[in-house]
């Protein structure tokens, strides 16, 4: 049995909501108690429409919210923000990419700031270091070196999302959130940050949590994969098992929902329309 | 006979770093009963091309065609503001962002009635109906009291729902659809381009699929223009793209799909020798 | 979105693929001076703020004669082209024989220095408050700004005029009392900005990355909000000079004989009838200075805020 990565128990989050000068406020159950263990250098991919919780989980997972109830394991160690304000030891351990590539990088930061940042906050490393640590970061990511003394405008949608990348690997993270990385890119885009994504996994070892509402790409980069509707797992196993047996109402129409580009269904559809 | 027919369409945005052309020489044609999908990742001038049908491009644009024809008009040569007029009727539109199309200050049985006062000569009581009867066709549920709602008081698919069923009030001969499901959920998507396609065919009307999703074309089209860069990169009819992809950009952007994977890697654009591809990054 | 930076309209046609454009510092002037210089009258107020500034720093050189010194044979000289002027004494003399040109020359130092003041200790302390009540909010925000709309309840003049009359006449307490009467227009900006960036993704992720609060405040979010703080920087500037005459005017400020534009404008009341000169040529400075600056501040709000950038 190898390292459990990432652990949760019973996790939920409430959200309260108005109670102001009129009547009480209402609470809403973002999540409704989450399980799931992780192995160090598998993808779990989780997949929900909007408002399912599912960013609610990647936040109170990259430790930024604390979850109402339930407990939170990183590499076997419990995980309080509540209590104790996080150590660098912790904080290094996850990282996150975010969807939208404009909105992550801070406008005003060049590109080799917005990679030595991180360093410069939790490491004690010479200036020469930190510059040639976050060099190598970024020809790793597939960007040049000379682009290292640009702003963020600069660059397209798909070279962001490979800085954002890079940003989150400059502290070593065992496990790495992405927060739908691809669904605000093109198709092509798309297939390099995956291929891009699949060989750093490789090559550190990462553990991915990746978040999407993409069917097709959590059916090609997941390990495991949770399926959720209004705050609860509705479905949760290997990639193998949902796809083939799904069990919930709900996976089963989410299914049957995403639209299908091979030649048979096309075929189906014509003849349908034919007749 | 054509509806809609484009030919040898150029557009060009005059910036300060020189001159972009967005399309470059694209020309196009859809028929009565006809969905043509035009699919393209962005800065392809997919939605260019037909902003610029409409009439809706800022100043900046130059646009050039050796003809732009709608129900055998020319419009080339109309000032954009009565092209609007005049294509207003016959030729409508829906957009990405469902919500942020409708305005928000005012009920959405008020918009509808609106684009119903502009383009009929209804009175108050058959606006009324109508409007309830348009509610009715795109799937809205309890029509009548519907009409009071404002648009921050309904889901994002709803809010498409009314867009469309403003786009089809003055049953119009082509629908010109920019990304419509783009912002929705998958469960909601289906629902909306069901409808689409429903309507589409129980009127005759022509269709315009702008997306950027080979799912979306493979679920709706009749026939594909395929555009790169502002160019036309191939046109097909839906089978036989799919089947047997004549240029190297559309076989690279099925390759491209997760669910076309064969290998553990993605097949990118430089692997199909694409003179100009994106950039692609240091791959080994 | 992706070419806020650049001159491109096409904005919404995004063009993918990585046309990476070499933006250096330069092409990024370059680029606030062509929005700046679309708008014409901002170009004219900025000559005109320029000329002022030059007039100011070189007073000494400039002026035909020292602002105190009082010309026994020269009470009330009219202008040089009215029939009883001298050429000695351009805009005339006031009522003690002093140059009118020269004081109002060296005027043009106070009035600078006086907005320079006000703006810079409204700007750092509004700043710092209102990036502390936006980033923690809770119970400290809701103090803070309850703090500010009761200053702003007040008329801005009549809180100065107390605040002048607590601490006592002069130059340098009106200057104070001006600048806090300022400085909650720029915690709410402030505020607001802050507000809004806070929850951008770069703040969550930098926070991701183990930064610390002052950090996220100062070097991560402060900086993306200063487009605003300099537009109303430039307007309040003007306001500072404007209410800063005011207080003269009222004997409250600068005090006889510096040759303040409001003091000298109240020390020539009992003239107005007389000597049309001594009113008028004060009124003028600080009229065409307001509005030089006013207009400058409108062409720095169309060049930085990229909502307004016309395609």
């Amino acid at each position: 049995m190898s390292e459990i990565v990432l652990e949760t128990r019973g996790i939920t989050r409430d959200y309260h909501i108005g109670g102001g000068l009129f009547g009480a406020g209402r609470t809403i159950n973002a999540l409704k108690g989450i399980d799931l263990t992780l192995e160090k250098g598998k993808t779990l991919a989780i997949v929900g429409e909007s408002g399912c919780g599912k960013s609610t989980l990647a936040r109170i997972i990259t430790m930024i919210d604390a979850p109402t109830s339930g407990e939170l394991l990183i590499d076997g160690a419990k995980v309080d923000i509540t209590k104790k304000r996080l150590d660098s030891e912790m904080r290094r351990k996850v990282q996150i990419v975010f969807q939208n590539p404009y909105g992550s990088l801070n406008p005003r930061q060049k590109i080799g700031d917005v990679l030595m940042e991180p360093l410069i906050i939790n490491e004690n490393v010479p200036e020469a270091e930190r510059r040639e640590r976050a060099m190598a970061m970024l020809t790793k990511v597939g960007l040049q070196p000379e682009h290292f003394n640009r702003y963020p405008h600069m660059f397209s949608g798909g070279q962001r999302q490979r800085i954002a990348i890079a940003r989150a690997l400059m502290l070593n993270p065992r496990l790495l959130v992405l927060d739908e990385p691809v669904s605000a890119l093109d198709l092509s885009v798309q297939a390099q940050v995956l291929n891009l994504l699949a060989d750093l996994q490789d090559e550190f070892g990462l553990t991915f949590v990746f978040i999407s509402h993409d069917l097709s790409v959590v059916r090609y980069i997941a390990d495991e994969v949770m399926v959720m509707y209004f705050g609860e797992a509705v479905e949760y196993g290997t990639r193998d098992e949902v796809f083939q047996n799904p069990q919930h109402d709900y996976t089963k129409t989410l299914f049957a929902a995403t639209p299908r580009a091979d030649v048979e269904s096309i075929r189906k559809r014509l003849a349908a329309k034919a007749a | 006979m054509a509806l809609l027919d484009i030919k040898n369409l150029t557009v060009e945005f005059d910036t300060a770093g020189g001159t972009l052309r967005a399309v470059d020489g694209v020309s196009l044609s859809v028929t009565e009963r006809e969905v043509l999908a035009i699919v393209g990742e962005s800065g392809s001038g997919k939605s260019v091309s037909m902003l610029a049908v409409m009439g809706l491009l800022p100043w900046t644009a130059k646009v050039t065609a050796d003809s732009i024809t709608f129900l055998g008009r020319d419009i080339l040569n109309l000032p954009p503001a009565e092209r609007r007029r005049i294509v207003g009727k016959d030729m409508a539109m829906i957009f990405q962002e469902p919500v942020a199309s409708l305005n928000p200050c005012f009920t959405v049985g008020f918009q509808i009635d609106e684009t119903l006062k502009m383009h009929t000569d209804l009175n108050n009581r058959q606006r009324r109906d109508r409007t309830v009867e348009l509610f009715e066709a795109v799937g809205l549920p309890n029509a009548s009291d519907r009409l009071g709602a404002f648009p921050h008081q309904m889901s994002g698919g709803q809010c498409q729902r009314v867009m469309i069923a403003m786009a089809i009030a003055c049953n119009p001969k082509l629908l010109i659809a920019d990304e419509p499901t783009t912002a929705l959920d998958v469960t909601i998507q289906r629902q909306i381009l069901d409808l689409l396609v429903s309507i589409q065919a129980e009127k005759g009307m022509g269709m315009i699929m702008i997306t950027h999703d080979m799912g979306v074309v493979a679920e709706t089209a009749d026939r594909v223009v395929v555009q790169y860069k502002g160019r036309k990169m191939e046109e097909a009819d839906v089978l036989s793209l799919f089947e047997n992809p004549k240029s190297a950009y559309t076989r690279a952007l099925l390759a491209a799909l997760p669910e076309n994977a064969t290998g553990d890697r993605l097949p990118t654009m430089v692997d199909f020798s694409l003179d100009d591809a994106p950039y692609t990054g240091a791959r080994p | 979105m992706a070419t806020t930076n650049t001159k491109d309209p096409n904005a919404a046609v995004g063009l993918e693929g990585g046309t990476v454009i070499a933006v250096t510092r330069r092409a990024r002037l370059a680029e606030f001076w062509y929005y700046f210089s679309q708008n014409r009258g901002a170009v004219i107020g900025l000559y005109i703020f320029a000329a002022i500034v030059v007039i100011a720093v070189l007073a000494p050189l400039i002026a035909p004669h020292s602002p105190s010194v009082q010309n026994r044979g020269a009470f009330l000289l009219p202008p040089a082209w009215e029939t009883a002027g001298s050429w000695s004494f351009i805009l005339g003399t006031d009522a003690v024989g002093r140059d009118l040109l020269s004081r109002l020359i060296y005027g043009a130092r106070f009035s600078l220095f006086i907005g320079v003041v006000v703006v810079s200790v409204a700007v750092s302390v509004g700043i710092i408050v209102g990036l502390v009540a936006g980033y923690f909010r809770g119970a400290i925000d809701t103090v803070i700004m309850r703090m500010m709309d009761i200053i702003l309840a007040f008329p801005s003049l009549l809180l100065a005029l107390v605040l002048v009359a607590i601490l006592g006449p002069g130059l340098v307490n009106a200057m104070i009392a001006i600048a806090l009467v300022q400085q909650p227009h720029y915690v709410r900006l402030t505020r607001a900005a802050v507000m809004g960036e806070k929850g951008r993704e770069y703040v969550t992720a930098a926070r991701v990355a183990g930064a610390s609060n002052l950090r996220l405040m100062f070097k991560t979010i402060l900086p993306n909000c200063t487009a605003p703080l300099i537009v109303q920087a430039a307007l309040s500037f003007s306001t500072a000079i404007l209410d800063a005459a005011a207080l003269g005017f009222l004997g409250m400020g600068a005090q006889p004989p510096t040759p303040e534009w409001g003091t000298m404008l109240a020390e020539a009341r009992e003239f107005i009838l007389r000597a049309w000169w001594v009113v008028t040529f004060p009124g003028l400075a600080i009229l065409i200075t307001v509005l030089a600056i006013n207009l400058m501040g409108d062409g720095l709000r169309d060049a930085l805020d990229p909502k307004l950038k016309r395609s």
